[in-house]
């Protein structure tokens, strides 16, 4: 199942472009029915406690006003969490929504009212007095250290790797040792599209739900299991996702809303959350993390310890891989990571770009720094002296990396060598400026996923799969793969995606979907192929009858012999006559063999400089270099924006992002996008994304290893230690904001914030 | 989310704001709508005449996704009450075709990839368009200044800048 160059590699620009650019592009809240009424999320405004009263006359009274649904006169639902349950759940209790008069989280939903108008509904939810009883909330990591654990059940059994060698011991013979504490605040996702769900009664008792979703099938489980509907009897269709970043992987709880009030109601329901109630969903929770490094004075490393705590709810145990990456990244035999919990009265967190990746390379990456400077061996050097050809947490060998290229593009790219090594040491007129650097590491997976390719006689190849676009470019990569296999120009490939009736895809999240969907799309393309030459030796004389059809290319719409162009068929010839669609359909399934005999990463080296206007404060980054080792890339031009867009987000992370609780409430206060800052066009300027050459064959046909996640990975390290390497000042605790930097003014500080 | 003035509640319990016509140019087409004072242009938009290009997503003037042309001027409309803009020329990213054929914008941000989700391209289309007429951008670093009022999550920014700078300077038709 070789691949050629028709289409694949190709920088083609999206398949969906038109439709986003002119507003043709239907997302959640945007389908409509002819007895659509809208509902409006009542939060609540404590974060722990009881309902003791829902007075509801005034609202009801409102003309317009169709109910007010609370956990007092609710349709039945069932009492057993297991029931709200779904793929990406973590160890726990799953929320219920409305389900009784307890208070778990501020901003729990607690009521929906129901409105013939979008504006009557939300007024009436003003007009909706509840009475709580509050109880003291914990809402300050800081205050439960002391009662982190380890979690019983575990997500993943990969993300806590057992100890090798003795840690303690060679630490305690290390000639150099860094130990520093990192910490990384509350972040929340912030897709542009808030949360929507729009349930579509339909005539014949069916649920049609148009959902914000990076998983149709996850949310079509999810509302058969808790509505105790049956399969046949609800659709989840998400054909556009305005991004979701982590945040839409599990249902959140606008679609049990909606499909509660269509039920209920039996017409049709949209609600969509605020961008205030989007602070009410899954966050990237808060770490405290403890980095311990033994080196020798030549910078490599003999020992490495990594503790994390973060935070989850009281009811579900989320766990994310924020240590595992110590183990892994550089060759050392004594070794040592740990993550815990802590709970506190908030909403369970849940993935965000690159989870764990991205706060845990945080802290490694800056206390590498730290040892740079400590042992007098320039950053990336001493990444190049700790270069690892094994994965140590697993005792395999590493499917392929071309790490080292990432460095050595990286550096030349951006001008590494022009570095000078003191902290201050560089400026330019008013401005301090600082190179850092940090290199990025994330898992590539590929997960069961199911296909179908259908080839009609004109020549039109549909693709369909389950699988979702949440701006990741999904469309058009699958788009040229069946071109690209059948020797198809792309405008003759139809996608379809986003649809629980279509065949089963898991959630699209952890950069698997290129190396999962792609994969299958293949395979189930391979079916047509064979389909198609089955065909051709079915006709005498043809000139492939017999043929090996590993030997053969499908190219620009003509089947010919790889060594004998001259002896083939146009595709238009083996199509005549046909008189039904070619079928394909295909479950498509990793090799466990490799899985288990070698790890599969994807690595970046990302090199960012700063520049500090000292009299101002005023912080920036100036330039970003990201070269990145994720095997083929599919399509250079989404996937460059992919890795852009991811950088940017860690510049965010790094400079801006942060939701701040007032514990004496136990709400996050900065629930707007005015006050939760995330990078705009003003704090973005040149990045440059390199995709290195990188030859992957284990993991799947396509040799792809996914780009979602890579790119945030260690850019919030490369930016951090630019900032010492500018300034002198070490600030370990993100974001990297002016207070910070104006506390620690002191130069060489070093000092943790 | 709690309490609320006592007076405002009692009077609009069974009162709510009477209905009121509104006449609007959208993308060049007269259209009469019946809409309560409450209702911002983006709601009159999305919901009273399905043109859902222009996008929600904070409600409140921050992240510009909402961005639509009134008189050819830049314009968030959900801090616009539909009501107040009686006759006046509303452009939606809906009306920037013209004869089937995409604006030299659309064309640049599919080009130069300057979008992944979609969400908010109709907001940042309208806002540049809204920037070329004002004409005040004279380099990168202005365009980067005066499309800061348009967020974009997906980090397209680079891409954008590019296909903004590419119409300006003539290059994409």
């Amino acid at each position: 199942m070789s691949v050629g160059t028709n289409s694949i590699g190709k920088p083609v620009s999206r398949i969906d472009g038109p439709a986003k650019v002119t507003g043709r592009a239907k997302y959640a809240a945007e389908f409509s029915a002819h007895d659509l009424a809208h509902g409006f999320v009542i939060s609540s405004p404590i974060a722990k406690g009881r309902i003791k009263s829902i007075d509801r006359r005034a609202a009801l009274a409102t003309p317009g006003v169709l109910e007010v649904l609370a956990h007092d006169n609710r349709p039945s639902i069932p009492s057993s969490h297991e029931k709200y349950t779904d793929a990406v759940a973590s160890p726990g209790s799953p929320f219920r929504p409305l389900y009784d008069d307890e208070v778990l989280f501020s901003g729990q939903p607690v009521a929906l009212v129901i409105a013939e108008e979008l504006e009557i509904a939300r007024f009436a939810a003003s007009l909706v007095d509840i009475e709580y009883e509050t109880e003291k909330t914990t809402t300050d990591l800081d205050t439960q250290i002391d009662k982190a654990f380890a979690p019983s059940e575990k997500r993943m059994p990969g993300w806590d790797p057992p100890a090798r060698g003795d840690v303690d011991s060679a630490l305690s013979r290390a000639p150099n040792l860094i130990q520093k504490e990192y910490r990384t605040p509350v972040e929340h996702h912030n897709p542009m599209e808030t949360f929507a769900s729009t349930a579509v009664w339909e005539a014949d008792g069916r649920l049609t739900v148009y959902d914000k979703t990076q998983g149709a099938p996850n949310c079509h489980e999810y509302l058969c299991s808790v509505f105790g509907l049956a399969k046949d009897k609800v659709q989840v269709l998400s054909p556009y996702v305005g991004g979701a970043f982590g945040v839409g992987l599990r249902p959140n709880y606008q679609l049990f809303m909606a499909a509660l009030a269509a039920i209920g109601l039996k017409r049709s329901i949209r609600v969509t959350l605020t961008r205030q109630q989007m602070f009410t969903l899954g966050y990237r929770p808060q770490t405290l993390q403890t980095l311990t490094l033994g080196a020798e004075n030549d910078g490599r490393l003999v020992a490495v310890k990594h503790d994390a705590i973060a935070a989850t709810s009281r009811f579900e145990d989320y766990q994310e891989p924020t240590v595992v990456w110590s183990g892994a990244l550089y060759p050392c035999d004594d070794s040592a990571v740990t993550s815990r919990l802590a709970r506190l009265d908030l909403f369970t967190p849940c993935d965000m770009r690159a989870p764990g990746g991205a706060v845990g390379m945080y802290a490694l990456e800056s206390a590498m720094d730290e040892l740079s400077y400590a042992v007098g061996v320039d950053p990336l050097e001493l990444r190049l002296r700790n270069y690892s050809e094994r994965d140590q947490n697993h005792n395999r060998p590493i499917s392929s990396k071309a790490l080292k290229d990432c460095y050595l593009q990286g550096a030349e790219r951006f001008g590494w060598s022009k570095r000078r090594p003191e902290p201050r040491s560089m400026r330019e007129g008013r401005e301090l400026v600082g190179y850092g650097m940090a290199t990025g590491i994330w898992e590539a997976f590929r997960v069961p996923t199911s296909a179908r390719a259908v080839l009609a006689a004109d020549g039109t190849l549909e693709i369909a799969c389950a699988t979702a676009d949440i701006g990741t470019g999904t469309y058009t990569i699958l788009a040229q793969i069946g071109a690209e296999m059948l020797g198809l120009p792309l405008d003759k490939v139809v996608v379809r995606i986003g649809d629980s009736d279509l065949p089963a895809a898991p959630v699209e999240g952890g950069s698997w979907t290129a190396a999962s969907a792609g994969s299958a799309v293949m395979e189930a393309c391979h079916g047509i192929r064979k389909e198609l030459l089955m065909r051709a030796g079915a006709i005498s004389n043809a000139p492939l009858k017999g043929v090996d059809p590993a030997d053969l290319t499908w190219v620009d719409g003509e089947i010919r012999m790889r060594d004998n162009p001259s002896r083939g068929m146009s595709l238009s010839q083996l199509l005549l006559g046909l008189n039904e669609p070619i079928v394909s359909e295909v479950s498509s399934k990793p090799d466990e063999q490799a899985l288990q005999d070698y790890s599969h990463y994807a690595h970046s080296a990302v090199f960012a400089e700063v520049r500090l206007d000292e009299e101002l404060g005023m912080l920036r980054v100036a330039r970003v270099v990201s070269a990145v080792a994720a095997g083929r890339i599919l399509n250079p031009k989404t996937a460059r924006s992919q890795i852009m867009g991811a950088v940017v987000g860690g510049i965010g992370m790094a400079l801006h992002e942060e939701t701040v609780i007032d514990h004496r409430y136990g709400r996050f206060m900065n629930h707007s996008l005015a006050e939760y800052h995330v990078p705009a066009h003003a704090d973005v300027h040149a990045i440059d994304v390199i995709f290195v050459d990188e030859q992957e064959h284990r993991l799947n046909p396509l040799g792809v290893k996914g780009v979602g996640e890579i790119g945030i990975v260690g850019t919030a390290a490369a930016i951090a230690n630019a900032v010492f390497h500018a300034t002198g000042v070490r600030v370990r605790d993100l974001p990297i904001t002016i207070d910070k930097l104006l506390e620690l003014r002191r130069p060489m500080s070093n000092h943790a914030a | 989310m709690q309490g609320r003035p006592q007076a405002t509640s009692q009077f609009l319990e069974r009162n709510l704001p009477p209905k009121l016509e509104v006449c609007l140019r959208v993308n060049g087409v007269e259209r009469r709508i019946v809409l309560r004072p409450w209702t911002t242009l983006l709601d009159a938009l999305r919901e009273h005449l399905d043109l859902t290009g222009t996008k929600k997503g904070c409600d409140h003037g921050q992240c510009g996704a909402c961005t639509v042309l009134i008189d050819g001027r830049r314009v968030l409309s959900c801090l616009t009450l539909a009501v107040m803009k009686e006759g006046a020329e509303i452009t939606t990213i809906e009306g920037l075709e013209k004869n089937n054929e995409l604006h030299p914008l659309q064309s640049a941000f599919i080009s130069h990839d300057g979008f992944q989700c979609g969400y908010c391209t109709p907001g940042q289309i309208c806002s540049a368009v809204g920037l070329i007429a004002e004409g005040r951008a004279k380099t990168r670093d202005d365009i980067r200044e005066l499309m800061s009022g348009n967020i974009c999550r997906c980090g397209c920014y680079p891409n954008i800048l590019a296909a903004i700078e590419a119409v300006m300077q003539g290059a994409e038709t």
